[in-house]
């Protein structure tokens, strides 16, 4: 494969130095990847992990006063393995560890491990099928027991019982960990498994404390009363806990990390809306960071304009995307709307398809409306220039868009909309109420009907259009209209999950109550077959290659045409210097947190 | 007396029953469900979802769960949050100090500011005192309490720098910095929403003064040489307190769920806040506990409106 070849000659390069090594990983993440998963494919290869370390100047353990946080969702539990959305993870981050964080170049930064598995110091194995932990020594649970081996080998256990419904389970169920001796573990597969690093590390790694947790395991798993006074190993110990509202804790004494952590209290504060959380941090400094402020990048300016905090744009893994129906939403076959077996009228033809990915105004939206919040991107497939392909560049293109629906035959109508025999082309063009996608609508709207395409827009109240009420005609896994918006989001560091949502197999269709996650109902066997082998694959770089193609299949076929990156916009006022990453949690190394005098 | 109020209590008995039959319907028919968040997460199973819906048992007919939630009910279990997984009492019990806090004492402000000024007024209508009253009353029930709370939010915090504008239940300081602390934070809810609600009462107030004030035995106590106070306060005040009576005690109720626009401008973690985040996140448990706390009380404050009639007039009278 050419692309295999060419990922083997960058890693060489990076060996030999003559690529750094983030450059390389900048460019992995351009091709769809993850920074972590560049990173272990650097590992693989025997390119050292430079121990990462992250910036900390305080030389000596509190003094810093209070830090405080505001999220404009609040947190509502504590247990990590409970924790669907980032608030809930965020916060309970503060408390709890995992064996390794994943930094913003996707390395391994070790939190109570002693230090990151790898084939030269014997902690992975040959074969991928199983990886050895040594553990740091000397840590205390906050209630003054020692953490050992046997916390990490119950941490499992407890993740991985689907009666207890942790939102881990899937991570957990089908490994094994075994205690070597009181502070080393292995974690056994049942297949190799090339992207080990998934258990035990990041937010799904989050070690219990095993004398805390063993009695609440399986269906009791409710009732256990640490599930909203944690018991970790983080920096900050709890003080009191209002769910949906306020987080208060201090400094650990005991901490494991020298010198760490600087502030004496940590408050997070819940709730309100996006705006006036940016005010509190860049406006009054009532606090000092400010959590996803998704607000238009003109207002952002303005209040940073006060010269009192900033704003930092982490780019991570969403990406905001339309989708055009495979499938056709408005006849029923065999009384389904959106059948798999049907197939859209006018979408079906490829040159309507790619004067549509033409008429999507990226440069014009990220201008207007998101800013720095939005990076426009062809498809998942943009960087390096030797990867793009000549057919994969974006481009707004009016003239060239019309000329391609002319060519294919699509002619204006009297009423000014094109048609080829009895199929028009009108669409219906659905996302949820936010105010800067309706303004997207707006302008792509614009556009299609300069081209001879009608465009009628719909706006679903977020509740419903991501809810997943089987009953509701309206939600996103139905997409029972021609084309929708959305941003999606690689919830792990191993892209195989995400890639999953493009195989025939997920596609979202009454038979599994419309619960897959294929929603264009796109297939394609290249891809499925691609897809099937990079499950298998267990040498990273030639998995990565098949990665970058499923990549290229999706998007070329046109039929999902990614908008934008959305990096993460997080407030910072001015001298605090928090230690942030892409591919993990913000609060996932809160220890490191400090303030510059 | 106590028959009646023992009558009273008998008949909102069924009252109650229907209210929460009516709220439990309604809830499950709507769309939603608590695990919205685990769908959209691909790294969840769907079992997972599955199992906790099997778990909390929202998968069973509408009337079994009826029947399961009521007979909690009325052994004092008010079931626990599908989203926070503790237990609807405490959530509430932690809500209520805020609440009662910032929504009573605006309220107290209120009465405070509507019944001396709406009396005032009334005694010498049209006077300069009265112009100027009912101006502000007209200005202060025309804008909206979001848009005030903004308009202070920033003069206050952002222009001027005084005070915070983020709600702060668990205050770090002790002692007297506290009680600052405490004062700073509340001052502009409690202002908002304070005249805000002063302003339609004082009008109220006012209008109920001067329908008593030109009637007969005003006259005849101020020709009996009455002191113009006494007349005031026992004659007139009094008598004219019934119809203001109705409207605070039936706004009471709404202390403990009104004022959510207030609570999400100012992040107040009171009960309406509660309420709008369970809402938002299908959290039925939660949300039909608080909604039937309010119904309970809305039929309270009417009985307590009711018995202050009796105490304020004697004439009226109780079978």
């Amino acid at each position: 494969m050419k692309q295999e070849a060419q990922l083997r000659s960058l890693i060489e390069d990076v060996r030999e130095g003559k690529l750094p090594r983030r450059s390389f990983i900048q460019q992995m993440v351009g091709l769809g990847l993850t920074a972590p998963m560049a990173s272990m494919m650097l590992m693989h290869a025997g390119v050292a992990n430079a121990q990462a370390t992250l910036p900390y100047k305080p030389t000596k353990r509190g003094g810093g006063g209070a830090l405080k946080l505001i999220y404009w969702q609040a947190a509502v539990h504590l247990n990590p393995h409970f924790a669907g959305g980032t608030k809930d993870q965020d916060a309970s981050r503060i408390f709890y560890e995992p064996l390794a964080g994943w930094d913003s170049d996707g390395n391994m930064v070790p939190a109570l491990a002693a230090e990151i598995p790898s084939r030269q110091n014997g902690g992975v194995s040959a074969d991928s099928k199983s990886v050895t932990w040594k553990l740091k020594k000397g840590v205390t649970w906050h209630d003054g027991k020692p953490f050992t081996a046997d916390d990490v080998v119950f941490t499992a256990a407890y993740a991985g019982d689907p009666a207890t419904s942790t939102v881990t389970v899937a991570t957990y169920k089908d490994v094994k960990v075994v205690k070597i001796d009181s502070h080393t573990v292995r974690i056994d597969y049942p297949k190799p498994t090339p992207f080990w690093a998934e258990a035990l590390t990041g937010i799904f790694g989050c070690i219990l404390p095993k004398h805390v947790f063993e009695p609440y395991i399986g269906a009791k798993s409710r009732e256990n009363p640490a599930n909203t006074k944690p018991v970790g190993t983080g920096p900050y110990k709890i003080v009191d806990f209002k769910p949906g509202d306020t987080l208060r804790a201090e400094a650990n004494p005991n901490y494991h990390v020298p010198n760490q952590p600087f502030f004496d209290t940590l408050e997070v504060k819940g709730g309100g809306d996006a705006l006036s959380a940016a005010r509190a941090v860049l406006q009054t400094n009532e606090f000092d960071y400010g959590w996803n402020l998704a607000v238009e990048d003109e207002l952002l300016k303005r209040l940073e304009a006060a010269g009192k905090g900033r704003m930092e744009f982490l780019p991570g893994s969403d990406v905001e995307f339309v989708s055009l129906n495979v499938t056709d939403p408005w006849n029923e076959v065999d009384g389904e709307r959106a059948s798999a077996k049907s197939k859209h009228p006018a979408f079906s033809d490829k040159a309507v398809r790619t004067a549509m990915g033409m008429l999507l105004d990226r440069k014009g939206v990220q201008e207007v409306i998101y800013g720095r919040g939005a990076i426009t991107t062809a498809n998942f497939l943009n960087n390096p220039p030797r990867f793009r392909s000549p057919n994969t560049k974006y481009e707004f293109n009016i003239d060239k868009a019309v000329q391609v629906l002319e060519t294919a035959g699509w002619k204006k109508g009297a009423d000014g909309i094109r048609a080829k025999g009895n199929v028009k082309l009108k669409f219906v063009f659905q996302t949820s109420v936010s105010q800067p996608r309706q303004k997207c609508q707006a302008i792509f709207k614009d556009a299609c009907t300069k081209a001879g395409i009608d465009l009628e827009l719909k706006s679903i109240v977020p509740a419903v259009f991501f809810g997943s009420d089987a009953a509701n005609p309206d939600t996103y896994q139905k997409f029972w209209a021609d084309m929708q918006m959305f941003t999606t989001t690689m919830g792990s560091p191993d892209p195989q999950v995400f890639m999953e949502q493009f195989t025939t197999d997920q596609i979202s269709q009454k038979a599994n109550k419309w619960s897959s996650r294929n929603l264009a109902r796109w297939s394609n066997a290249e891809y499925d077959a691609a897809f099937k082998a990079a499950q298998e694959e267990f040498d990273p770089v030639k998995r990565a290659a098949l990665f970058i193609k499923m990549n290229d299949l999706v998007v070329n076929d046109g039929y999902i045409i990614p908008l934008f990156a959305r990096p993460r916009p997080n407030g910072i006022v001015n001298k605090l210097v928090p230690a942030l990453s892409a591919w993990d949690n913000a609060t996932w190394s809160v220890g490191y947190w400090y303030r510059e005098s | 007396m106590i028959n009646y109020i023992l009558r009273r209590l008998l008949i909102a008995l069924p009252s109650l029953l229907g209210i929460s039959l009516v709220l439990f319907t309604v809830l499950a028919l709507a769309p939603g469900d608590p695990f919205e968040d685990l769908a959209n997460n691909p790294n969840v199973p769907p079992e997972v979802r599955m199992a906790l819906r099997a778990q909390f048992g929202l998968d069973d007919p509408i009337w079994q769960r009826y029947l399961r939630w009521l007979s909690a009910m009325l052994q004092g279990d008010w079931g626990f949050s599908f989203v926070s997984r503790i237990n609807v009492d405490t959530l509430i019990q932690q809500r209520i100090p805020v609440t009662i806090a910032v929504i009573g004492l605006s309220q107290l402000l209120a009465l405070l500011v509507a019944l001396p000024v709406g009396v005032l007024a009334a005694v010498k209508p049209y006077s300069w005192f009265d112009r100027i009253a009912s101006t502000v009353a007209f200005v202060g029930f025309s804008l909206p309490t979001f848009f005030t709370g903004v308009l202070f939010i920033l003069l206050f915090s952002v222009q001027l720098g005084w005070l915070p504008f983020v709600y702060r239940a668990d205050l770090s300081s002790s002692g007297w910095q506290w009680w600052v602390d405490q004062f700073k934070q509340s001052i502009m809810p409690i202002t908002v929403l304070g005249l805000f609600q002063a302003a339609s009462w004082m009008r109220y107030v006012r209008s109920a003064v001067l329908d008593v004030i030109r009637l007969d035995y005003v006259t005849t106590a101020r020709s009996k040489g009455l002191a113009e106070t006494v007349v005031i306060n026992k004659h007139v005040v009094r008598n004219a307190l019934i119809p203001v009576v109705t409207l605070v005690a039936l706004q009471m109720p709404a202390v403990f769920g009104g004022a959510i626009v207030t609570e999400q401008i100012f992040r107040i973690p009171g009960i309406g806040s509660l309420l709008i985040d369970a809402i938002l996140r299908n959290d039925t448990p939660v949300i039909m506990a608080v909604t039937f706390v309010f119904s309970c009380l809305v039929i309270l404050f009417n009985l307590i409106a009711d018995v202050l009639y009796g105490w304020l007039d004697p004439r009226i009278s109780y079978r």
